[in-house]
């Protein structure tokens, strides 16, 4: 009688498909996979700890670093967290919050783009993955002339912006949304009737909505599972409600059905942008609150009292009263989320952060069990991680 | 049903349990005793449809008792409401029934919540360090474990 063993490989940490030092610790019986054990911790460089000993607008810069591909994302979700704390929220004025809206939106688009060029390019198809960075590349450019940086963009300040938008943007950005619907046609055209890809991606990667509820999946995991959740929509900020978009929902539940939504939200993420241009006005960008937002350079340096408010900022920070709150934003990934507590002091009691890319890494050995060891790499692609914000 | 609703029926249906309700900027936080969660956490679920464990984590009020505080953030996935559920922990038991049976989620948030407050969680199916290598000593989100890592001087701030 023939016998047959389980082999336990390792894949990673250093693996190019697994997106960063993640490690699988893989139970195979042939091809079949029978038990997948993720690894994480590789990349933890204890922000929540950090924070702890930072003022409030010196932990922004943390926030970039932890999903470095949608870092604007990051800030918003912290920035309003801490609004929320101060109880400023309604302070900040309406440009700020429509370049809020503008800069989200077009890190959406960013991120979902390198999502498909390595989920593409894993799979096999190359092609995809170039096209995908040339768009980004065009992102990338927007957001240096905006922030200065190409990926650490720390824009967001509390209170609104840090700097207005430098001239031009809104034309190149117009440019851009114009041009992106016609990019996703030619990535559709490359990949959605393709029979290769429909067969690697199509009943890939299978979680039911009950399963996907419990583990905690978010964003637009969740959403395909059928489960019609997008808190832009349904916890707005930012003035996301008074934006008319859609939220792309199918009860496929497999990697296809992702594959498909997250493509319809990139030209959904394009009419929230060429709504928000639209509306844009001149106006100031940062709230009137001069104990917490800095003062402008020329106040700084011309009245005493921007002085003292510069100084007082740098040197103590703003201290919030005492209590804790709990802010959420729609990440392209999921729901990424900022506990803060505060003690009244100018530093962050405790400082929660609620990771996407880590609950949702979660659900990937329930996805890929009984599948073949190829099918994981498509299932790691499609889940979306990050493995800065995993690991923190 | 509002979250007030949830907390009336929270309160009847546990009356010994619910230490204290605060409303915070439109938030709402119940602290309830430790030994009874998981009983909460299923009525929560079940009862109250707040079918969705956003969030779990410890806070580490040193010199406060208890000292510890688990902190979890549900959300209702058809009315899209939150609430927030606190347990305090003593520092001479730091130990909390597991939720995993009630939200699955829970599995890698309690990991984490041992591996970096300290705080274990009885029945729970696989509770390991999950950031910290394994052979880890301390907990290192504890107020009283030094920022720069143990046997290190204290960070003196920059000096240039």
């Amino acid at each position: 009688m023939a016998t047959t063993e389980t082999m336990t490989i390792n894949m990673g940490p250093q693996h190019p498909s697994t997106h960063g030092v993640l490690q699988l610790v893989l139970e195979l019986d042939g091809e079949t996979i029978l038990k997948a054990v993720p690894h994480i911790g590789f990349l933890h460089r204890g922000t929540e700890k950090l924070s702890e000993n930072r003022t409030y607008h010196q932990v922004l810069p943390l926030t970039d670093r932890l999903d470095y591909l949608a870092p604007m994302h990051n800030n918003l979700g912290y920035v309003l967290a801490v609004e929320k704390l101060l109880g400023i929220t309604d302070q900040i004025p309406e440009r700020a919050q429509t370049v809020r809206v503008i800069m989200a939106e077009l890190t959406r688009i960013k991120s979902h783009l390198v999502w498909l060029a390595c989920h593409a390019l894993d799979i096999g198809a190359m092609t995809v993955f170039l096209y995908c960075f040339r768009e980004r590349e065009h992102v990338m450019d927007m957001y240096e002339k905006i922030s200065g940086a190409r990926m650490t963009s720390n824009y967001f300040r509390v209170g609104g912006l840090s700097a207005d938008l430098p001239d031009g943007i809104e034309k190149e950005m117009r440019d851009f949304i114009a041009a992106m619907p016609g990019h996703v046609d030619t990535y559709e055209g490359l990949l959605t009737g393709n029979k290769i890809w429909q067969k690697r991606i199509m009943g890939n990667g299978v979680i039911s909505k009950e399963a996907a509820i419990d583990i905690g999946l978010s964003g637009p995991s969740l959403r395909g599972s059928g489960v019609d959740w997008d808190l832009r929509r349904d916890n707005p900020y930012c003035g996301y409600d008074s934006y008319d978009f859609e939220v792309p929902v199918s009860d496929g539940c497999d990697t296809w059905a992702r594959y498909r939504l997250r493509l319809k939200e990139m030209r959904e993420s394009c009419k929230i942008i060429a709504q928000a241009l639209d509306r844009l006005e001149p106006g100031p960008i940062l709230a009137d609150v001069p104990k917490v937002c800095l003062p402008p350079k020329k106040d700084v340096v011309n009245t005493i009292e921007g002085l003292i408010h510069h100084f007082k900022i740098i040197s103590d920070g703003f201290k919030p009263e005492a209590g804790e709150i709990y802010q959420g934003v729609e990440n392209p990934k999921g729901e990424v989320g900022y506990y803060l507590v505060s003690d009244g002091s100018a530093k962050p009691y405790r400082m929660k952060i609620r990771p996407a890319s880590f609950v949702n890494l979660q659900a990937l050995p329930q996805m890929c069990e009984g599948s073949l060891i190829a099918d994981l790499i498509a299932v790691i692609g499609t889940l979306d991680i990050v493995l800065g914000e995993i690991d923190r | 049903m509002s979250v007030q609703t949830t907390v009336e029926n929270l309160k009847a249906k546990f009356a010994a349990a619910v230490e204290s309700v605060t409303e915070f900027r439109g938030e709402t936080t119940v602290v309830v005793k430790k030994e009874e969660i998981v009983a909460i956490s299923t009525f929560l679920r079940d009862e109250e449809g707040f079918n969705f464990l956003t969030d779990l984590c410890g806070v580490d009020y040193l010199g406060q008792s208890p000292r510890f505080m688990v902190v979890y953030q549900l959300y209702n996935l058809e009315t899209k409401e939150r609430l927030r559920v606190k347990v305090g922990v003593a520092e001479d038991d730091t130990r909390v029934d597991t939720v995993t049976g009630v939200w699955g989620t829970a599995n890698w948030h309690e990991r984490e919540c041992w591996d970096l407050m300290g705080i274990s969680f009885n029945n729970h199916p696989d509770l390991r360090r999950i950031l910290m290598p394994a052979d880890w000593e301390g907990h290192p989100l504890r107020k009283d474990y030094p920022l720069q890592g143990p046997g290190r001087d204290p960070y003196q701030g920059r000096l240039s």
